[in-house]
């Protein structure tokens, strides 16, 4: 009942929407009808513009997620494990921290020109803060009693890390994840309105230019779809890595 | 039973033990020996210095000075479990073990505390006392030659705890590690052990054998003569 309800207003949403198009009460130019968005979709995925555009801006995407994610990680441990580490880096990571993200678009641009670099460095920038102050946060609150209890029963370093510190961090990590994704979207849409060459920012942009309100709406969509798609994935590594959370499933 | 026999080898010995945090000493003069098969108690005020004793005997403790030797293979068992919440109950056990045959008698130890058909139950599905079972069947996987128990059951119900001190001795009987065990509880202390050494204020004040025929009871005169003598000792007037 209330399965059906969650479905129903967003349909009811949409129904008027198309009713307002449909009488004249919407003019095109501000916003295409929902029919009108479908057959846009439909001519823009058959003509392969759009899983072109789709593809290149999930390359950036990926891309810079895999750098930032590696910077973090590599500078999330050395610091949420060595105190020398701590000293050393966390500071500059705060500076980074500080530095407004998209305050920066002018500066990339001058450095790494108009092409994918910019684009994918601004990602990872976004990436970088959540992931390490989460996992940082996750390695400083490891519970100690559990450290002992590796060196006690005498576990090799490796053996450590894979049974205690991993799953110990993990709901951390995920957390930061979540909202490193998040973020990774956000800044990817932002660099790519400013300019590109292809992509679903170029796709949008180029829309604008000719007031094609129907192929702005599905580019915003194709963005949703795809931080839908992210977080999804987030969410089942969730369920599967904190399955003894639950404790619902007995042996 | 009882009656240490000086031809059994120590297992684990501290000779002239001195600890301090700071400028706060916790332990000075200390000696002490316990040999295979032998069960001994710690007892004393909190504070005493018995729980820092236990841990520099376990080699815990590296900031201790003087002698010490530790077992080949100690086991520690603590007053909470310490089990990976994350890692089911047959994996909590056979943590670290080496060999084919790890899960094999890792099952068989969790059958010997009486957990045999949870072996896939996450830690947090089982009771207090079945979680310290657990911890105590991780302890005896590993064959420890000494056995360390720092007031393994101070955190069950009265009921559990009797059930759990019952265990304890019979898998002592059986497996013949030496036990150290820290404890707050004099009638838990002489229920068990073959010994008593009692630390107060960083010192050992009592070391001797507990020479009550098994099995006990707590209406045994002679251990109710012994209660009165250690609760003296520490301080407390016995009811």
């Amino acid at each position: 009942m209330l399965r059906a309800l969650r479905v129903a207003s967003p349909l009811a949403v949409v129904a008027l929407w198309q009713l307002a198009s449909s009488l004249g009460v919407l003019d095109p130019s501000t916003l295409a009808s929902p029919a009108q968005l479908a057959r846009t979709a439909w001519e823009l995925t058959r003509s392969g513009e759009l899983p072109h555009a789709v593809a290149v801006s999930a390359r950036r995407a990926a891309l810079g997620f895999a750098l930032g994610a590696a910077v973090a990680i590599a500078a999330g441990t050395v610091v949420g494990l060595s105190r020398v580490g701590d000293a050393v880096l966390d500071p500059l990571m705060q500076m980074l921290r500080m530095l407004p993200l998209f305050g920066l678009v002018p500066l990339f641009i001058i450095w790494f020109g108009i092409q994918e670099e910019p684009k994918i460095y601004l990602v990872a920038l976004a990436v970088v803060v959540p992931l390490y102050l989460n996992l940082v946060a996750a390695l400083r609150g490891v519970d100690r009693d559990l450290v002992e209890v590796a060196r006690v029963l005498r576990l090799r370093r490796a053996e450590a890390v894979r049974h205690v510190y991993l799953p110990a961090v993990l709901p951390g990590v995920l957390v930061g994840l979540r909202q490193a994704l998040g973020l990774a979207w956000i800044t990817l849409i932002v660099a790519e309105q400013v300019n590109a060459g292809a992509g679903l920012g170029f796709l949008v942009n180029n829309a604008r230019d000719f007031l094609l309100t129907d192929v702005i709406v599905v580019g915003l969509l194709c963005y949703a779809a795809l931080g839908l798609v992210t977080d999804g994935v987030v969410r089942a590594l969730e369920w599967r890595a904190l399955r003894w959370r639950d404790g619902g499933e007995t042996a | 039973m009882t009656g240490t026999d000086l031809t059994t080898p120590v297992v684990a010995a501290a000779h002239g033990v001195r600890r301090a945090f700071g400028d706060h000493v916790v332990l000075d003069g200390v000696d002490l020996e316990i040999r295979r098969g032998e069960f001994v108690t710690l007892l004393g005020r909190s504070g005493s210095g018995k729980s820092t004793l236990l841990r520099i005997v376990g080699g815990l403790d590296q900031g201790a000075e003087g002698d010490v030797r530790t077992g080949t293979a100690p086991a520690v068992v603590f007053q909470d479990p310490r089990l990976l919440p994350w890692r089911r109950v047959l994996d909590n056990v056979a943590l670290g073990l080496r060999g084919p045959d790890a899960r094999a008698r890792s099952t068989e130890v969790l059958d010997e505390v009486g957990l045999a058909g949870r072996e896939r139950a996450w830690p947090r599905q089982l009771s207090g006392g079945q979680r310290q079972r657990v911890a105590l069947a991780r302890a005896l996987v590993r064959e420890p030659d000494l056995l360390l128990l720092d007031e393994p059951f101070s955190a069950l119900d009265a009921l559990t705890r009797i059930s759990a001190q019952q265990l304890v001795r019979r898998l002592v009987d059986v497996h013949r590690p030496a036990v150290l065990m820290v404890t707050h509880d004099v009638e838990e202390a002489l229920l068990l052990v073959d010994r008593v050494v009692l630390v107060d204020d960083g010192r050992i004040a009592l070391d001797e054998e507990v020479g009550v025929r098994r099995p006990r009871r707590r209406d045994d005169p002679d251990l109710v003569r012994w209660r009165t003598r250690l609760l003296g000792l520490l301080g407390v007037a016995d009811a």
